[in-house]
């Protein structure tokens, strides 16, 4: 995600991460972080969802952007229920095949790429270019 | 992230026998606590990018997150794959990452803990050549897209 900075120039950005320690590196920019959750412990989601439901209402997005971890997928559900745009770029640890959080936000997000073409052409989904 | 104890505990036992050099882990959420080498489940990102700007030989799982550090910094890096099998993650994704970055100059994955702590001896003693730095940011036209895609959300 740190990578992908100069898309956000110029805009009012708020982070959501799984770890505290990237806090610093954004220092200026808001900063939330959520427990983890994998698809093998459906009650951490419950948990994510309770972290996710005040962030979205403090900060109500235009959009959202994930580079794809599974605990993210909480907050594309919100943002549909609010009326943000949705971003979800899987990731590129996903080099076979894409991620069972990235066929859910199939589901969910307004728009889904990929970081392997081959996974995009399997998958019918668009790949614009990857984060390395 | 799930605890990679077979990862810990081969570093935290080269550490034990080879006293003379500074061995530092950051362990993430763990069962096992190393007792020879230093550690901390985590660290602020700029203490981390210190450390990792000042080792000699940077040791890691084969997360992405890892690989594009190694890059970043010219570091010679080492890395073990996390194994569904054996509960250090959920699928066995970092498999294919392994194969897919494994090439790359300045990068050496292996799979064993015995492999591991052969080649933290030998990568000492006789670094690896490293690639040129990558930039720090994405591809261009990963951004042009991201940045149209939230021109057009905000419109």
């Amino acid at each position: 995600m740190l990578r992908l900075r100069p898309a956000f120039e110029g805009m009012d950005v708020a982070y959501v991460s799984m770890f505290e320690n990237y806090r610093e590196v954004v220092a200026g920019s808001r900063y939330y972080t959520v427990p983890d959750a994998h698809r093998f412990d459906k009650l951490a989601f419950l948990k994510v969802f309770l972290h996710a439901i005040p962030i979205m209402l403090r900060e109500r997005p235009h959009a959202i952007v994930t580079t794809g971890s599974a605990p993210m997928l909480t907050f594309l559900l919100l943002a549909r229920l609010m009326g943000a745009r949705t971003l979800w770029i899987d990731s590129i640890a996903q080099a076979e095949e894409m991620s069972s959080s990235g066929k859910l936000a199939k589901k969910l997000a307004h728009q889904v790429i990929v970081q392997w073409p081959e996974v995009a052409r399997k998958e019918q989904l668009e790949y614009w270019g990857a984060v390395l | 992230m799930l605890p990679f104890e077979r990862f810990v505990r081969a570093v935290d036992a080269w550490a034990g026998a080879n006293p003379g050099t500074e061995v530092f882990i950051q362990t993430g959420d763990h069962e096992y606590a190393p007792v020879h080498a230093r550690f901390a489940s985590m660290i602020p990102m700029d203490e981390y990018r210190q450390r990792l700007r000042d080792c000699d030989l940077f040791v890691a799982h084969v997360g992405m997150g890892s690989i594009l550090q190694a890059l970043e910094e010219r570091k010679q890096t080492l890395m073990m794959p996390r194994h569904a099998s054996l509960g250090e993650h959920t699928t066995d994704h970092q498999l294919h990452t392994a194969e897919r970055f494994g090439h790359l100059p300045g990068l050496r994955i292996v799979d064993t803990a015995d492999d591991l702590q052969r080649n933290i001896t030998a990568l000492l003693e006789a670094p690896m050549v490293v690639g040129p730095a990558i930039s720090q940011q994405a591809n261009p036209a990963l951004i042009d897209g991201v940045r149209r895609f939230l021109q057009s959300a905000s419109a």
